[in-house]
């Protein structure tokens, strides 16, 4: 368009145009997005999930048995997954946007990990979500894989691997008696139901709502009605017209909790916080 | 006269309530909600860069340990260590791309010298397969994954944030409530970083 024609623009014609600008901007925005996509992640389908089939199906029974049970001692969630591809990713880079996109781990609590086994490409993982990261750390992951899954994996017997690093995982988080009472504490209190602030606000919320109803009953029922009967009606209005109170609806945006658990047969997190706790290792 | 204000009264309190819904509906917290987002997750990059300087003393001292001969590369770490930690990060950082890549180079040139200690390291089976040094490697190498993934979320946070200030109701918004609302600067991505590690064979050998 030329610079003589846009200066001619009437008001609304330039707002319409601005409107246009910013349609394009943001269909643009939506084009970056696509271009930031994510790798496709398998479904979780339960506590193991082996994409790869490195195991049979008495491993998995075996496994899931293990990890449900670390669960009921600790609340911490260990999944096992096995890939057939990483998709041209590094396996750093895959495992902590994998451990975000099913939320292992409690919500508020984050206590998740995953072991990660890429056959293909020759790499294994143990992902450990930020709840974890000061028990489970960098190094011990490190020893975990190193003296415990590759000798299993350089054998060929991925199944030993696997089963020996959950083994020794599950010794980590298992290992102090006391830290592990204290976390699950933790982690009750955390979701136990509702918390206080929640509830005050449903209830602050209800109660005006509930309390404008009411009034406009009343107008609704009195307004044939004169003089004393209107003026009451006035006052009792008068409060219910703050219109301070209206702006602080930032009470409605604390749902973060429920994000996350996508899940196969009723096993599914809440958390998903990770942020590249733990170790790589390759054979 | 009664009638009147009793029946303004109620349209006014559903007018304000339907206002306040759309209000928060279109996005008149968007600018403020992703300018939190992003200045926690450059916490968090903030966070594991030091993190990462505080590994190194320790890293030094081991490697000092096995190969005193090296005292090159160690100086040089420590070197970059101090310039890193010694760079000022002033409050407007993040709208200040000067000083951002300030102290993007700053960092860029400690995570240099760290990659060329842990080259020459390659050289020294004792080190490599002792187990203080074991630790410590797989701390640096999950700290540097730290580092990157914290760049790459504080990156998401500032591009939606930017995007937020240009794109439309965002865009009107800033306009009317926000015009101190200023876009951030964003990482990018350091040069010795497109390239792989180089590995020199005729100095391999010891």
């Amino acid at each position: 368009m030329p610079a003589g024609a846009a200066m001619a623009l009437s008001h609304e014609r330039r707002a319409a145009a601005s409107i246009l600008v910013g349609v394009v901007t943001l269909a643009f925005a939506v084009l970056l997005q696509a271009q930031l996509a994510q790798p496709a992640f398998p479904r979780l389908t339960g506590r193991v999930v082996d994409e790869a089939g490195l195991l049979t199906a008495q491993d998995v029974a075996e496994l899931t048995a293990e990890l449900a049970d670390l669960e009921a001692k600790s609340t911490d969630q260990l999944v096992v997954v096995t890939l057939r591809s990483l998709q041209g990713y590094e396996i750093e880079d895959y495992g902590y946007r994998l451990g975000r996109a099913w939320g292992i781990g409690q919500a508020g609590t984050n206590n998740g990990v995953l072991l990660i086994v890429a056959p293909n490409e020759r790499k294994v993982r143990i992902e450990v979500g930020r709840g974890l990261e000061p028990q489970l750390t960098d190094a011990l992951s490190r020893l975990i894989i190193e003296n415990a899954i590759l000798p299993a994996f350089r054998r060929g017997s991925f199944a030993d691997g696997i089963k020996a690093g959950v083994r020794d995982i599950k010794d980590v988080l298992l290992g102090n008696a006391e830290e592990v009472r204290a976390r699950v504490q933790r982690g009750a209190k955390r979701s136990a139901g509702l918390d206080p602030m929640t509830v005050f606000f449903v209830l602050f919320w209800l109660a005006i709502v509930a309390f404008v109803i009411y009034a406009m009953f009343q107008q609704a029922h009195q307004r044939p009605g004169a003089g004393p009967s209107s003026r009451r009606v006035g006052q009792r209005g008068d409060p219910v017209a703050v219109p301070g109170g209206w702006g602080g609806s930032g009470g409605w945006g604390g749902s973060g909790g429920w994000g996350g658990g996508s899940s196969g047969d009723g096993f599914g997190g809440g958390g998903g916080s990770f942020g590249g706790g733990g170790s790589s290792g390759s054979w | 006269m009664g009638t009147s204000t009793a029946g303004r009264l109620p349209i006014g309190l559903l007018l304000a309530i339907a206002a306040a819904t759309l209000l928060t509906g279109c996005g008149i917290n968007a600018i403020p909600t992703y300018e939190q987002n992003a200045k926690a997750a450059w916490a968090e990059v903030l966070n594991q860069y030091k993190r990462r300087s505080d590994l190194v003393p320790n890293l030094v001292e081991t490697v000092k340990g096995f190969a005193e001969q090296e005292r090159k590369v160690l100086t040089e770490v420590t070197e970059a260590r101090n310039r890193a930690t010694s760079v000022q990060v002033p409050p407007d950082i993040l709208t200040n791309p000067e000083a951002m890549k300030r102290f993007q180079d700053a960092q860029n040139s400690l995570g240099g010298a760290l990659r060329q200690l842990m080259l020459v390291v390659e050289r020294y089976p004792d080190i490599k397969s002792g187990q203080n040094f074991l630790a410590l490697q797989s701390q640096l190498e999950g700290t540097e994954n730290r580092i990157a993934i914290a760049r790459r979320d504080y990156i998401e946070a500032v591009r939606a944030y930017n995007t937020e200030l240009v794109t439309f109701p965002g865009r009107i918004w800033k306009w009317v409530l926000y015009p101190s609302a200023a876009p951030m600067a964003t990482f990018d991505i350091p040069a010795q970083d497109m390239q792989a590690p180089r590995v020199d064979f005729g100095t391999q050998k010891k």
